[in-house]
């Protein structure tokens, strides 16, 4: 029983930090010497040695994918201290209702970040080599961790 | 100042309170302003001024707008308001395109300037003096003139976050509520359904113990009901 919880609050705060780090760092969209992300476009130049960071362009799109973002991390963590909450409060054999729904919005909203992102990146960035970086993949694989999360959630039954 | 201190500590804080008071700053006049303003060729641009005095706003107040265009060193004036009227540029670039629409009363002096075009990029000053209050800071406004006003970073950020929480925010709220309605109705429902059976053993129970018994088996009915039980 105490393993069964703990392996479940691992996955959540793991799903927690996969989403800040996807969002946080610097590397959905890399190339040679370049990498851009939600915030900011670095670059470096050919020596190593000087680089420049300019914010992102005010495009609407990369404005929704930031706000999706954000709102990723957001439900997440209200998930985790719902979950806390719920923990306490609920009768014995009542389900985690509240805390899947949440946890399942944080994995939808990871999805459609990252698939406007992967639709519409050509309006902000015209390089035309590139690769994706490791945050873009991060974001992808937080999406079904988050939402197999919130299905445990709602399977679970509280005992004890 | 302080009721119960000692006789000798007083006048030191009393000499420093009078000296503060006396030495006071005189009373200055404050303009604001907004600091850039944007606007689309073609289209008008209100500029705000507004101020706050220490004195009542007099009859003598006088509003006056300058404008510097970009790169350019000096300021002409193009606006005056004074002694109730306003006087409008009649011979300079903004001839017949600025409207006074501010209001004394209300502390404010804007002006709105129609047809905008490219050279009136530049810095607006207002200035704002109402006697005997005349010594205060000017403030001043950049205008941008663009082909089509560009919306500030931010507006669809805000915007997405608002409305998905909020959102969600609401149907909880309404989830809650509907579920709070319906398990009152229950409980409503149920204790009416006891009283009734209450009711009815007091009346069987009255004939004959034998017929309570099966009066006995209408509560079995009742369970259903109490299938909702409240779940957090």
């Amino acid at each position: 029983m105490l393993l069964l919880l703990l392996s479940i609050i691992v996955l959540h705060v793991a799903v927690l930090v996969l989403l800040f780090v996807s969002t946080i760092v610097s590397e959905w969209i890399v190339g040679n010497g370049h990498a851009t992300d939600l915030w900011q476009n670095c670059s470096t130049s050919s020596s190593g040695s000087i680089r420049h960071c300019f914010s992102s362009s005010t495009n609407e799109w990369l404005q929704s994918v930031q706000a999706t973002m954000i709102l990723s991390v957001i439900f997440s963590v209200m998930s985790l201290f719902l979950f806390f909450c719920q923990l306490f409060t609920l009768t014995k054999g009542g389900r985690f209702y509240l805390t899947g729904i949440f946890q399942i919005l944080a994995g939808l909203c990871v999805m459609s970040a990252a698939s406007i992102y992967t639709v519409r990146h050509s309006e902000w960035h015209l390089n035309s080599d590139y690769s994706y970086g490791f945050a873009y993949i991060l974001a992808w694989v937080a999406f079904p961790l988050a939402l197999l999360s919130g299905v445990i959630y709602v399977i679970l039954r509280k005992r004890e | 100042m302080a009721p119960g201190a000692p006789s000798s500590s007083p006048s030191p804080v009393l000499a420093v309170l009078l000296f503060s008071l006396v030495l006071a700053p005189a009373q200055a006049i404050v303009v604001y302003t907004d600091r850039e303003v944007h606007g689309a060729v073609g289209s008008r641009v209100t500029l705000h001024c507004s101020f706050w005095s220490s004195e009542w706003v007099s009859d003598d107040i006088s509003f006056t707008w300058r404008y510097q265009p970009e790169g350019g060193r000096d300021a002409i004036s193009i606006f005056h308001y004074a002694k109730g009227q306003p006087y409008i540029d009649e011979v300079g670039t903004f001839k017949e395109r600025i409207q006074w629409v501010g209001d004394p009363r209300w502390k404010d002096g804007s002006i709105v300037i129609h047809n905008l075009d490219y050279s009136d990029n530049g810095t607006f000053t207002c200035d704002v003096k109402n006697p005997p209050d005349i010594v205060g800071k000017t403030s001043q406004v950049t205008l941008y003139v663009f082909e089509k006003v560009p919306t500030r970073y931010g507006v669809v950020l805000g915007a997405v976050i608002g409305a998905v929480l909020g959102g969600v925010l609401l149907l909880l709220l309404l989830f809650y509520l509907v579920r709070y309605c319906w398990l009152r109705r229950q409980a409503a429902l149920q204790r009416r359904l006891s009283a009734m059976e209450k009711g009815k053993l007091h009346k069987i129970g009255k004939d004959s113990s034998k017929r309570g018994r099966q009066a006995r088996h209408f509560l079995p009915y009742l369970h259903p009901l109490a299938f909702w039980e409240p779940r957090a």
